[in-house]
């Protein structure tokens, strides 16, 4: 989709591999502001890394890198960066894809974060969570929207996991991440971060029978209004990924507020139901200043 | 606009805004499809890709 095209004007892609709700409104109001839209399907656009230049798209001034599927994403903006303004860069991708990576960069920052481990067997995994405790949250390094995240109340359930967890060959299925069980209220923060401030936060509750808050799962959205020192937590997360668009998940705790996840491909549906704030506006501006620059 | 399901031939009503890119799904068996096509004359589909493993945001 090409829309309004006018050669003076500054040029957003925006990379998809599935169009949700969030590329159709980013599109919308990138129109509104006045730049040419592209619309490029990952999944259809080789890149020569080597060759006769980088493709058939002329992929603009600006990419906003919006695939869903992480591994995808990131290889685009690797190959992109090569000539373009990428948005999120592929080393905020790389971090922010990564829950493994994203903890070491939040512990690294002195970020307040979940206690929390690796191990790299099912014998060390057992051997970890029972060093840690029960009940444990045990998470897939990579993936969104609660999938196969798993809290486990003893060694018993711990181990069935783990067990199908090895029958499943996959290299990145056998990377145990472990972390605490936060007691916290029914309910996680979401916080839309844009280079150095905070767009909007809601909080997003958990669904009556889940324990888990992601709106993917029936959790619904409220607006959250930060303290100050809550949204200095926030901002000193989202730099210790690097700058970019960011969802920054914590939680509330009788340490404070313990970021666990940095989503570096934010989906904003939930937010934009009940934020004031026009988010894809704001992206979208944001993208168009960062070429400007 | 109006099209039907490859798998079980149920009728798939595809909204006129609809754009490349979009997913649509068969209310009769849920077979979920991307839309490559919008045409005055069509819409043409193709079976959407799985959600994968690293699927997210």
């Amino acid at each position: 989709m090409k829309t309004g095209e006018n050669k003076f004007k500054l040029s957003l892609t925006i990379l998809y591999d599935r169009l949700r709700w969030e590329e159709k409104a980013l599109a919308e109001e990138a129109q509104k502001v006045g730049v040419n839209v592209n619309m490029v399907d990952a999944k259809t656009t080789p890149l020569e890394l080597v060759g006769n230049g980088l493709s058939k798209e002329p992929f603009g001034d600006v990419v906003l890198e919006r695939c869903m599927s992480h591994i995808r994403g990131l290889y685009y903006a690797a190959i992109l960066e090569k000539e373009k303004t990428v948005i999120n860069s592929f080393n905020v991708t790389l971090v922010t894809s990564n829950k493994l990576l994203t903890t070491l960069a939040l512990d690294k920052a002195g970020v307040p974060t979940p206690r929390t481990a690796a191990a790299f067997s099912l014998e060390s995994a057992i051997e970890q969570a029972d060093r840690m405790g029960y009940p444990l949250v045990i998470k897939p390094v990579i993936g969104s929207w609660g999938k196969m995240v798993a809290c486990v109340r003893d060694k018993r359930e711990a181990e069935a996991l783990f067990e199908i967890r090895e029958m499943i060959h996959e290299p990145l299925q056998q990377v145990y991440y472990l972390q605490e069980y936060v007691q916290r209220p029914p309910r996680d923060l979401r916080a839309i971060v844009i280079g150095d401030r905070i767009l909007t936060s809601i909080y997003r509750y958990q669904p009556e029978d889940d324990w888990r808050t992601n709106i993917a799962r029936g959790g619904y959205a409220e607006v959250a209004k930060l303290d100050k020192e809550q949204e200095e937590v926030i901002l000193k997360a989202a730099k210790a990924v690097g700058e970019g668009v960011l969802g920054v998940d914590a939680m509330e705790s009788d340490r404070g507020l313990l970021v666990h996840e940095i989503n570096g491909c934010v989906e904003f549906k939930g937010a934009a139901s009940v934020s004031t704030v026009n988010i894809p506006k704001a992206i979208a501006e944001y993208a168009l200043e960062k070429v400007k620059r | 606009m109006k099209t039907s399901c490859g798998i079980c031939g149920g009728e798939i009503d595809v909204p006129n805004d609809a754009i490349k890119g979009e997913i649509v799904s068969c209310p009769d068996c849920g077979t979920e499809y991307e839309v490559v096509e919008v045409k005055e004359s069509g819409v043409s589909l193709k079976p959407a890709e799985e959600i994968g493993e690293d699927w997210g945001e």
